[in-house]
């Protein structure tokens, strides 16, 4: 029954928490850059006004294939907040990208081709540490079960710290902040217009920017699982811990410039090998 | 439903501006101007943009880039020519590449004038022409159509 009721919330307030956090990161970039910044609501009269905008189809599936990436990401994030495994949630969640950026490539744009092919060396790059976490998992608790891994005496994270730094380094690349924004950028100005989203317009990109709401929700869900375990009051301190991880990622967006492909590849791959690997061989080793 | 003025975004083109416009404009984006209070954001995408901001006056080889940036940005649209030079050719008027104003391509909603303008005259120019894209709105909306 509470599955129920987490999945039902999830579906409904994801959205409306993705976009707050937008709008807090808008104004707290703001803020460190000295500006005013917008209100808290622009991302949602963002989306209000993309909806209302001029239809632009630019081709007639690339509408379809958004539609999918979010869908597919409502499942991913639906079996996460069910308690369901969560390999499966890690593999459903790189099947929504890659709707993405079939999307991107099927327009003529050689700036979204670009950034498809840029979107396709991002995964290569977190894909590694984002399988490890869930290894990890395993070896800690036992199951890939998330509503097993929320029941353990002790938190995940006690075991695995390495894998949660390497996993707070590569959701940079998730969350589209540089030094990580190669396919496309929430910052204007770059050098390739606006990589992947550049013939999404309107309802388009309207639908690709909800589905980053939830994707953003369903990241956040596994930084919960690290620190989240069957006392009631680790949900209090995961919370605060996430607000912290927001915080970070914030920062780490506005005192870095983007790197250039190739370092962006090695560092994932380095930090995964030192933090992901050596964490999962202590794991394997003292478990 | 929402209306558009709550957040233009902003495409801004140099049709062949000598860039004192261009560094103003850019300069409306820095911490003392701060235009994204107004939720605006410098987008470099057409088909994202409902403002189109273009400085300079328009000659020979800008003249089918303007029409291609205008004809790729969906309804309801604004165009706001920055200084002097892109409202009426300025001191090239009488060049012989020079077309003259942003007008003489594409229907222009607000002129903001000046040599360079001021960041202070480009933000009431955006401010005016939000307003104007409002109107495009409502006037689309009741027209009916898919919009």
């Amino acid at each position: 029954m509470m599955n129920v009721v987490f999945v039902i919330a999830y579906l409904v307030l994801a959205p409306f928490i993705g976009g707050l956090l937008d709008g807090v990161d808008r104004i707290i970039s703001a803020r460190m850059q000295r500006r005013k910044g917008p209100g808290l609501l622009q991302p949602f009269y963002d989306l209000g006004k993309l909806f209302s905008k001029e239809m632009i189809a630019v081709n007639n599936v690339q509408l379809l294939l958004n539609l999918s990436y979010l869908v597919i990401l409502m499942i991913a994030g639906s079996m996460l907040f069910a308690g369901a495994d969560l390999l499966m949630v890690l593999f459903i969640l790189s099947t929504a990208d890659m709707f993405l950026i079939m999307a991107a490539s099927s327009d003529s744009s050689p700036y979204a081709n670009m950034g498809a092919s840029r979107e396709m060396l991002q995964m290569m790059a977190y894909e590694p540490l984002t399988l490890l976490v869930a290894v990890g998992f395993y070896l800690t608790t036992g199951s890939f079960h998330v509503g097993d891994i929320i029941r353990e005496p002790v938190s995940a994270v006690a075991w695995m710290p390495g894998l949660l730094v390497g996993f707070m380094f590569t959701t940079a690349i998730k969350f589209r902040k540089s030094p990580f924004d190669l396919s496309t950028s929430h910052h204007a100005h770059q050098e390739m217009v606006k990589g992947i989203t550049t013939e999404m317009s309107g309802t388009t990109l309207a639908i690709m920017n909800i589905a980053e709401y939830y994707e953003m929700v369903l990241l956040f869900g596994i930084f919960f699982l690290f620190f989240v375990n069957s006392t009631w009051w680790s949900w209090i301190v995961a919370f605060v811990i996430c607000g912290v991880i927001f915080f970070l990622e914030t920062l780490w967006d506005n005192v870095s410039a983007r790197v250039k492909w190739k370092t962006l590849l090695y560092s994932c791959w380095s930090v995964t090998l030192v933090a992901g690997g050596v964490n999962i061989l202590i794991l394997m080793l003292v478990k | 439903m929402s209306k558009v003025s709550k957040s233009p975004w902003l495409l801004h083109y140099d049709a062949s501006s000598c860039n004192g416009c261009d560094i103003e404009v850019l300069d409306c984006l820095t911490p003392k101007y701060d235009i994204e209070r107004f939720g605006i954001i410098n987008t470099g995408d057409p088909f994202q943009a409902d403002i189109l901001l273009i400085t300079g006056g328009v000659n020979s080889q800008t003249e089918s880039v303007v029409k291609q940036i205008y004809s790729q940005m969906p309804e309801p649209k604004v165009v706001v020519a920055v200084g002097i030079c892109a409202c009426t050719g300025g001191v090239f008027k009488e060049c012989y590449n020079i077309k003259g104003g942003i007008d003489t391509v594409i229907p222009v909603d607000v002129y903001v004038p000046g040599c360079a303008a001021r960041p202070e005259s480009i933000i009431d120019g955006v401010v005016k022409a939000l307003q104007i894209l409002d109107e495009k709105q409502t006037a689309l909306r009741q027209n009916g159509g898919d919009s």
